[in-house]
Parts: C-alpha cells; structure tokens; sequence
C-alpha cells in the first residue's frame, strides 16, 4: 500500500527500514520533521541535541559504536557541524553514518541561501539527492548500505520543496542490524596528524572509487527521448524540468559528488543541446565546463532563489504564462508574532527605551520588522551576544549601556553560552536577555534541554538558567515577566546601567503552547480616542476596520498586554465601540 | 489528465490540514498526487500557500503560474495574490473573509477594495462564501478550514463518500464531530450556489 509522506517522514522511513539505531538532530526548518518523525519509531533511539555539532558528534560516536545512525540539520546547522563532518569523512565509520542537510532554496525560513552541495565537495563526502518522497526513503536507505561498503559518512541534500513535499511512498519491513563488533583502532580513529596523513590517502582513493561508481549506479540514470534537447538535472529541479521538457532526453544525477565524467560525456555527446538545469550554484554545469562539454544553464537562470516552472519556461523558451491580473501588486503579507506572544513586551519595552538590539534567530527575529522594528542585528545562531560584546570593545562601555542582546532559550544553549562565557572572562558589561518561551517555537514547538522533556516527551532534568548564568561568573541575574511592561522596564534600566554583566530571563511561556494562558477575547469599548498607540504592539488581532479600532476575536489571546497601554481604559468590558 | 488545486491563505488558518484532506482523497482515487506544503516562518501569520497536484504522473510538487484549476482561497487578499496562478476560466471559490497585514495595520499600505468584484469581472468561475459565519454555525470558528473543503468537494466529481473518509483519516477524534458539521455544511452551501 502506498501512503502519503511528507518528503522527511519518508527519510524517517527509510532509516527505519534500514534498522537505524541512533539519531541525533537540532531542529531546523526545513529538515526538522524527519527527526519528529524518527522519535515515533520506539526501535530507534532519537533526541534533540543542544545544537548540530553535538548532534553530529553524537552520531558518529553510535557509528563507532557498531550502530547505523544518523544525524539530520538545515543547511546553515550544517555549517556548525562541519567540524565534526570534515574528519569524520577521514576516519570513516563502524555502523553506516548519514548525515541528512536541507538546504532552503528561496530562504522560505532562513538567514542566508547557501549551497550544501560545496561542503560534500569540499569535505570530500559522497552526497546523493533525492528528487521526491520515494527516492528519500530509497535513497537513505542505499545510503547506509553505500557508507558501510566504503568507510564513509553519506550526505543526503534535501530542499525546502522535497523536504515539506508529500508524496506516494511504498512502506516496507525494518531490517534489524546487528551491532557491529567494537574495534579499538587508533590508527583509524584518533585524527592525530601522523594517522591523519594516512587516512587522507585513504579519503582521496575512496573518492576515485565513487567516481568509479557514479559512473554505473542506480542513482544516475538516462532517460533518452529527443535528440535535439538533453536535460541534466537532479533533485527538485529535475522535476521542474520534466514539465518544462516533456520531449527532452533527461540525465538525471542522484549522486551528486563524486559525479561522473564518462557517463556525462557521453550523454551530452548523443544530443543536439545541452541544458543543465539546478538551483543555487553552478555545480553540475562547472563539472560539465571542465570536461570541455558545452552547455546552458547560468547563462539563462540564475544562482539566486529557487525556481518555477514558468520561469524556467520562460528562460528557455520565451513563452510567458497566462495570468489573470486585476491591478496593482496586492500589499505583502510579511510573517508576524502571534497575538499573545510574550516577545511582543520584551520588544515594546525595547524600543520604547530606544536601544540597540543585537539579535538572534528564532520567531523573535520578527522583532526587527514594523511597527516594533526594533532589532538592529540577525547574523547566525548564537551571535547577538558576541556581537554585541564586540561593540563594546569597539565603542566603549559607554556606548555598550544603549545595547542588549536578545536570544532564545534554545538559542542560548545552542551556542549562547560560550558568548556570555567571553563577556565574562574579557570583562565585558553587557545586558544579556534571553527569552524564555519554555519551548523552541520557530521550528514548531520541539522541547529543548530547558524544558525539562525529551524528545519522546519523556520528563528529565532541565537546565536552570539562572543557576547556568550565575555559574560562568554572571552575578546579576533576574527572572523577569515580559508582559509586566512596566516591571520589565525597570528591570531592564537597572540592569543596562550596571557596571558588570549582567542576564535578564524574560520568562513567559509561547503563546501557542497549551500550557500558555488563554483568556477571553478583549473588546474595543466606548472610551476609544482612536490614538492607535495599541496599534504600536504590532499584534495582528488589533486593526482598524472602517475608522475604528477592533479586536479580532477569533485571533484575541486575552493576554490584555494592549490594556496596559491604553492611555484611556478603552479595552476591556462587554461595551463594544459603535 | 492532471487536476491542480490550490489552497491560499494567511498562516493559522488551517490549510495545512485542508490540503492533507485533498491529499488524502487523492490518494483514495488511486491518483499520482504530490503536495507541496509551508512550514517554518510563514506560519507565523504571514501568506501561506500549498498546491495540490493528481493524476497519471506529478512531477513537480508546485504549481505553475496560470495553471491551477481550482484555487480555494481562506482570505480575500490572498485571493487577490494568487489569482495569477489560475488557468484561463478556473474556478476561485472564496472565503470573504478579510484579515489585515501588518503593512496595512501599520497603515504603510491599503488593503485593496472590492476585490471579489474586480476577480467576477474576469473569465474566472468565482464563488465567494462567508466561511467564517459558517464555520460559527458549525459550533467552532476554526473550522474555516473545513467549511471551505466542503464547499470544494460541492464542486468535484468526487464521491462525497470518498472526503468523508479523508476528513476521520486526517482529523483528530476529538474534533471530528464538529469538523463533520462544518463540512456538511460547507458543502450544502455550496450545492444551493449551484
């Protein structure tokens, strides 16, 4: 029977079927439901780690073990663990090691739009890319097989569109793996630069004999149709343009390093014109250039955003789509905080008292869009303390009692601590807040080593923060309620001036937890002087309708965050304004 | 032969589960189906989007500007937004519905004017409804969502068996009832529009 499955249900399947035995993830959008989908399978040891590079080393430590295991990321989560991944790919594994990266093509939920492809070139890893559900199951499962025959990690590149694409997939028996003998082998397994030298050597033959493989493998297949046009394409791309070219000879690569030369040579040698067809960076095409092969690709498409088949259409055919229009471009629907979300205090009172704020990534980066904008900073997981600590050191302490830093829970214990660890130990001043919404809430609500549950929803012990804070040499520490916008101010002025480091919790539970309070749905009543400065909280559940005010009851959290700043006690009551 | 379906809206309003109905009813017809869905960022509130695709062989999971059969928006001016991806004489079945963005409660932007009247002075079949009303009617605001798959299934070929069955796989028991109701009742309404 065939069922359903979002593209990363189907990689939980498939590690299933291939008798994974650990797994170890951060969430990341768009990867994070493969792991969510992991913790259902009771045959398999799964958890959130605190951030990638843990989770990696994780699994390459249940791969020593004897285990097949896994460890899955975004692309930038990537970039944390690459530490671990670049000699990993030197010493190999025990158990088969899959590594599973989801880029995001068109930065649907992301800070940059970087290609994963050149960390497997670079890192020197097998990667294979599937093009739909059914190939991410086959594909991860072949991936394990492949690691163990090789001695290497796999890297599976997934995209935003197969990632959070359903598609028809044929489930199947979980094959139980034995775990495989454990092996003290320095030689192999301690990276000192003597056994590194030799393993190098060993990583750049195995790569020629992946190169021999991609040239006759079941992931690189011909589809020979017209003469006049082939197509090389892989992942995503290659089912935009099977539309785009119904007609075409098609070279479809599901390894995508090593890639082959012989066969591509060959391919392009049995047609007329050759387009490669792939998102982000040219890798295909560069490979294709260098074997002397001429073909079309950057040239018309670009290196930025993901594709569609009309565009592609149009690059290389010139039709324009038909399409309705009826005027202008409609105004943007930009994401927002929810109503009731507690970031909304903390941020209000933020720019209320004007300052500078070094942010972070999670759902309070929508801090920095309008009418709350008040963030000044988003680089990468982790950094709002450090950079806020670097301008300090830049301008001055004087200049340093304007800046904050912002950041999650799970942010902070991702890779937060070690910047709080710096401001401390180089004496730095800084005002740290971290915002405790008792869940990681951007990637949907996944538990986090603060929230005193596992993966599975098991209770274990959850890091105090406060005891976390004191214990790096942080001795001004409060615990503050973001809503209790005029207790909040004051905690966050004293704690601005104060000569020393210093860390506000701003602890309110996210408004879409169950836990969360929820009371009834505020009304607009007769006081109303129409001055909008609630309108200034930026909350999607208040909005002017025909001149007035008014509260969206199907939106309204109750959370009365908008009565504390009516100067004119005009929300509230059953008085609805006429 | 190959139906594309679109279901548009703003982030908490439920497509997610519309569109995994669709899907599932796809499914049941023994149809290749891909759908492609939003998670991440623009659930908080913004434009989401997920495109349903059925028939002999998909291939890409998204849908192509003017190519959708059926575009089944929850909001106005998301109707507005992703009218260009209706072929030439599809159907819009829309919810009247209107929720500001934040452009337009900052008052940085105007949400457009009589939008269901400019989309009816178009080729496209257009069918507005009052979802919300009805979704209240059925006993919960939230079922918006499935007030509106029962008006799409008014408007298919499809065995209305064939959806009820979907809706008890893809909703949660303990809304199920009210869910029924609200399909029933979208799907009345959109019998007496006929």
């Amino acid at each position: 029977m065939k069922r359903l499955m979002l593209g990363n249900e189907a990689v939980a399947r498939g590690a299933y079927e291939a008798g994974v035995l650990v797994v170890s993830s951060y969430p990341g959008t768009p990867s994070t439901e493969i792991t969510e989908s992991i913790a259902k399978y009771d045959e398999i040891y799964s958890e959130w780690a605190p951030n990638e590079k843990v989770a990696l080393e994780v699994a390459i430590g249940a791969s020593f073990g004897g285990a097949r295991a896994m460890s899955c990321m975004k692309h930038v989560g990537l970039n944390v663990a690459s530490d671990p991944l670049y000699t990993a790919s030197y010493t190999g594994v025990g158990g088969g090691l899959v590594v599973c990266v989801a880029d995001d093509q068109g930065m649907h939920s992301s800070q940059n739009e970087q290609d994963s492809r050149l960390i497997a070139i670079s890192a020197k890893v097998p990667m294979l890319e599937p093009s739909d559900s059914a190939e991410c199951k086959d594909y991860v499962k072949k991936a394990f097989d492949l690691s163990e025959k090789y001695d290497t990690p796999i890297l599976i590149r997934l995209s935003t569109r197969v990632s959070h694409s359903q598609s028809l997939v044929d489930e199947c028996e979980r094959e139980e793996k034995n775990l495989r003998e454990y092996v003290k082998d320095t030689a192999k397994n301690v990276m000192m630069p003597a056994m590194a030298m030799k393993r190098h050597h060993y990583v750049e033959k195995r790569l020629e004999d992946m190169r021999t493989l991609a040239e006759d493998c079941e992931f690189n297949t011909v589809e020979k149709k017209s003469k006049k046009i082939g197509v090389i394409s892989a992942g995503i791309a290659y089912q935009y343009a099977k539309e785009v070219f119904p007609d075409a000879s098609f070279l479809k690569l599901g390894m995508i390093n090593p890639l082959p030369s012989k066969l591509i040579k060959d391919f392009a040698a049995g047609v007329e014109k050759v387009y490669v067809i792939e998102e982000l960076e040219p890798v295909i095409e560069n490979h294709c250039k260098i074997l002397g092969i001429e073909v079309s690709g950057k040239d018309i498409l670009p290196n930025i955003g993901e594709f569609n088949v009309a565009q592609i259409r149009k690059a290389v055919f010139g039709e324009d789509a038909f399409s309705y229009k009826i005027g202008e471009e409609p105004p943007i629907r930009p994401p927002v905080m929810c109503a009731g979300c507690p970031h909304r205090g903390t941020f209000y009172v933020l720019k209320k008292l004007g300052l500078i704020v070094s942010g972070d990534i999670g759902c309070y980066t929508l801090g920095a869009l309008a009418p709350l904008a008040s963030m000044d900073t988003c680089v990468c997981m982790g950094a709002s303390i450090g950079m806020a600590h670097g301008m300090e050191k830049a301008r001055g302490s004087e200049f340093s009692k304007k800046v904050v830093s912002v950041i999650g829970d799970s942010t902070f214990l991702h890779s937060g601590i070690t910047g709080l660890i710096d401001v401390v130990y180089n004496k730095g001043r800084g005002t740290v807040i971290i915002l405790d919404n008792s869940i990681t809430g951007m990637t949907g609500h996944q538990d986090n080593p603060a929230t005193g549950f596992t993966i599975k929803g098991e209770p274990t012990k959850s890091v105090d923060l406060v005891k976390l804070c004191h214990a790096v040499g942080v001795d001004r520490v409060r615990v503050a309620d973001p809503f209790d916008l005029e207790g909040f101010e004051k905690v966050v002025k004293e704690e601005i001036s104060a000569d020393e480091p210093s860390v506000i919790i701003a602890k309110r539970p996210c408004a879409l937890l169950k836990t969360a309070f929820r009371g009834a749905a505020l009304r607009i009543n007769n006081n109303c002087k129409s001055c909008k400065i609630c309108m200034k909280l930026g909350c999607p559940a208040i909005s002017v309708v025909d001149g007035k005010v008014r509260i969206d009851p199907t939106q309204c959290t109750g959370c009365e965050l908008c009565v504390r700043v009516c100067r004119f006690n005009a929300i509230g009551g059953d008085d609805d304004a006429k | 032969m190959q139906s594309n379906i679109m279901i548009v809206g703003v982030g908490g309003q439920g497509t997610l589960l519309a569109s995994r109905i669709l899907g599932d009813v796809a499914t049941q017809l023994g149809c290749d189906v891909k759908v492609s869905e939003v998670h991440g960022m623009s659930q908080r509130g913004g434009s989401v989007v997920t495109y349903v695709k059925y028939g002999d062989k998909v291939y890409s999971p998204v849908i192509a500007e003017g190519e959708a059969d059926i575009i089944l928006a929850f909001e106005q001016l998301e109707a507005y937004r992703y009218l260009r991806y209706l072929k030439k004489g599809g159907m819009m079945l829309i919810n009247s519905q209107k929720i500001n963005p934040m452009p337009v409660i900052t008052g940085a932007a105007e949400y457009p004017q009589d939008i269901i009247d400019k989309i009816k002075n178009t080729s496209a079949e257009i069918i507005p409804i009052d979802a919300l009303s009805l979704a209240i009617e059925a006993g919960n605001a939230k079922a918006v969502n499935v007030v509106l798959i029962g008006l799409l299934a008014s408007r298919t070929e499809i065995d209305k068996g064939i959806w009820e069955s979907a809706l008890v796989s893809c909703v949660p028991p303990k809304f199920l009832e009210v869910n029924k109701k609200a399909f029933e009742i979208g799907y009345n309404k959109g019998m007496a529009l006929k």
